[in-house]
């Protein structure tokens, strides 16, 4: 069983949000809804929570038809960016919120309520109010209050965004773990590809209310369908139509065949990776990623004239219309190409 | 900077608070020394006679029975000018606030045309045996009318700032309407609620003009505290005037100590 969005479409007066997107989330699957601001990530996923109502197209969950089913009995546990927790209930209160509302029995109650905090890590603080918690104490609250009734889907919109990095990067592994304890079919949302990449295990790569392309992280970092996606799951450089990852960008002290002439403009050290930044003979900008060892090797320095070629590319059709704003093609039309 | 140096930041307090002073306390002082003039016992047998008590009685129950009504059409207002799009909202939010800007006299005569004898309801009110307008219903209306607008004021900001997330993510836990305002909604709110009833009852307890035109001012029958006060006054028992002034003065302090214990925790 899974979720199934069958071409849905949702507009806020003018602005089209979601534009015909179809998308199937395979049963216990840990799905990343991954694209930049204002690409209907977040809509998308409130529109499957029941918390926005699609102008047309049809959400199945488990099978069952859900458009017109409200919220309140979609049972989809939903964890907000901004936590929203239950200000004037402690922490107890909030986990136990769902389950009162289910009307469970006081023992049964407390009893999942301390299986949940104990398994989000909060034993301990049941008698806490959310202004005591730290941002990250509060999301996991959240989860764990989201977690409670058993939902058939959790979703997760933007989970992390409000935490600092170090914070963030502790929440993404164990969120990772969580799942492969709890097994419930997750969707999140993001806009930091390495996250999506870290943590899902399949990506759904939104552009402009569109699905550009999804499949496992791997797949898309190496086989993206486009110019968009190439970009967006990693860096990318532009040689003319080729583009290139910097770190398929190779430096050689002498000219061979296919290389061009380039200046180093910057060195960077990243620790065990160095950025080369080089500017072409015809002025334009490139970077290469390469190891330290590989840079001294070289002995690169500021200034120095080096060789470079693209050891691997893409090169994406540009020869088809282009939607207005954004100057990247769509989906359908490079899968037309 | 204006308030920047030391001599000015005092001139500033001075200035700040003899305006007070002149305006207020002095005022305020004045009617509690003459009220204890002639002795406790003058001005406690002074607001002890039957029409005074009944006075005071009256502006009891109409504050009562206006207040819960103001709190809920407030909060159920509230609600809607916040949580929902509709046609008209503009309308509704700028007639919200139409009694703080009208004239309580005005008030009151708006009151007197529709709902007296000969007003637009009077024949339909007086073949239903129901009199309004110089009994107990008409102060009521005249007192729900002018403090209209402090619960709705007070909760719409408060609904604004805590955000529709945590009502949200009430419903996503199956949560009904009923049960997201009772549980999330209304105790999120309830210092905004409680601000608005606070001052709602001290306006409520020192109404004096809407009352004034549609009460008839009958003694011992449909006469507030305040106009008992006015009436009081005018007829030379400036003890009686003064000392029911003190125990409005009193009532509305303790409204006010309350409403900094509601803010305080607002802030919280």
């Amino acid at each position: 069983m899974s979720i199934i969005v069958e071409d849905t479409t949702k507009r806020f007066g003018d602005f089209v949000a979601v534009e015909g997107v179809s998308l199937t989330v395979p049963d216990g699957s840990l799905t990343a809804l991954l694209g930049p601001s204002g690409s209907g990530k977040s809509t998308l996923l409130r529109i499957i929570a029941g918390l926005e109502s699609p102008d047309s197209g049809r959400i199945l969950i488990q099978g069952n038809d859900a458009t017109q089913t409200p919220a309140q009995h979609r049972n989809v546990g939903f964890v907000f960016q901004h936590y929203a927790a239950f200000k004037h209930m402690t922490v107890h209160d909030n986990v136990a919120f769902g389950l009162k509302i289910r009307k469970r029995e006081k023992g049964e109650i407390n009893q999942r309520v301390r299986e949940l905090l104990a398994l989000v890590h909060l034993d301990g603080l049941a008698g806490r109010y959310p202004s005591q918690l730290s941002g990250g104490q509060r999301q996991r609250m959240a989860l764990a209050r989201a977690l409670a009734v058993e939902p058939k889907v959790l979703l997760l919109d933007e989970p992390f965004g409000a935490l600092d990095a170090q914070v963030r990067k502790e929440l993404r592994a164990w969120l990772r773990r969580l799942h492969d304890e709890v097994h419930v079919t997750t969707i999140f949302v993001t806009h930091d590809q390495e996250e999506a990449m870290e943590v899902a295990e399949q990506i759904v790569v939104m552009n402009v209310g569109r699905v550009e392309q999804s499949g496992p992280p791997r797949e898309l970092y190496e086989h993206p369908k486009s110019e968009f996606v190439m970009g967006f799951v990693g860096a990318v450089n532009r040689l003319g139509s080729l583009f290139v990852r910097p770190h398929d960008v190779e430096i050689l002290q002498r000219p061979e065949r296919g290389t061009d002439e380039a200046m180093i403009e910057h060195l960077v050290h990243l620790g065990f990776e160095v950025r080369v930044e080089l500017v072409l003979g015809d002025g334009d900008g490139l970077w290469a990623q390469i190891t330290q060892a590989e840079a001294e090797q070289l002995e690169l320095e500021k200034g120095q004239i080096v060789y470079v070629r693209p050891s691997h590319g893409r090169v994406f059709d540009r020869d088809e219309v282009e939607p207005p704003g954004d100057g990247l093609p769509s989906t359908e039309e490079l899968q037309a190409a | 900077m204006l308030a920047n140096g030391r001599a000015s930041r005092w001139g500033l307090r001075t200035f700040a608070l003899g305006y007070l002073a002149m305006l207020l306390l002095i005022p305020l002082g004045m009617i509690f020394y003459r009220a204890f003039e002639h002795g406790v016992g003058a001005a406690f047998d002074s607001v002890t006679t039957p029409d005074a008590l009944h006075a005071f009685y009256l502006t009891i129950v109409v504050t009562v029975i206006a207040v819960p009504f103001n709190t809920v059409f407030g909060v159920g207002c509230a609600l809607l000018l916040v949580r929902t799009n509709f046609r008209g909202k503009a309308l509704i939010n700028a007639i919200i606030d139409l009694p703080f800007a009208i004239s309580p006299v005005v008030i009151g005569l708006s009151l007197l045309l529709v709902y007296s004898e000969t007003g637009w309801f009077g024949d339909w009110l007086n073949a239903n045996g129901i009199q309004v307008i110089f009994a107990l219903p008409g102060i009521v209306l005249a007192t729900i009318f002018v403090t209209l607008p402090f619960v709705v004021r007070e909760v719409v900001p408060v609904l604004h700032e805590i955000g529709d997330e945590q009502e949200q993510a009430a419903q996503t836990l199956g949560a009904n309407w009923w049960q997201t305002f009772w549980r999330i909604t209304l105790p999120a709110i309830r210092w905004g609620v409680g601000y608005g009833v606070v001052i709602g009852t001290a306006r409520a307890l020192g109404e004096f003009g809407a009352v004034a035109v549609v009460s008839g001012r009958i003694a011992g029958q449909t006469q507030t505290a305040t106009i008992w006060i006015s009436e009081a006054f005018s007829r030379y028992d400036y003890t009686g005037a003064y000392f029911g002034a003190v125990v409005l003065a009193v009532l509305a302090v303790a409204a006010l100590l309350a409403m900094n214990v509601f803010k305080r925790k607002e802030a919280a």
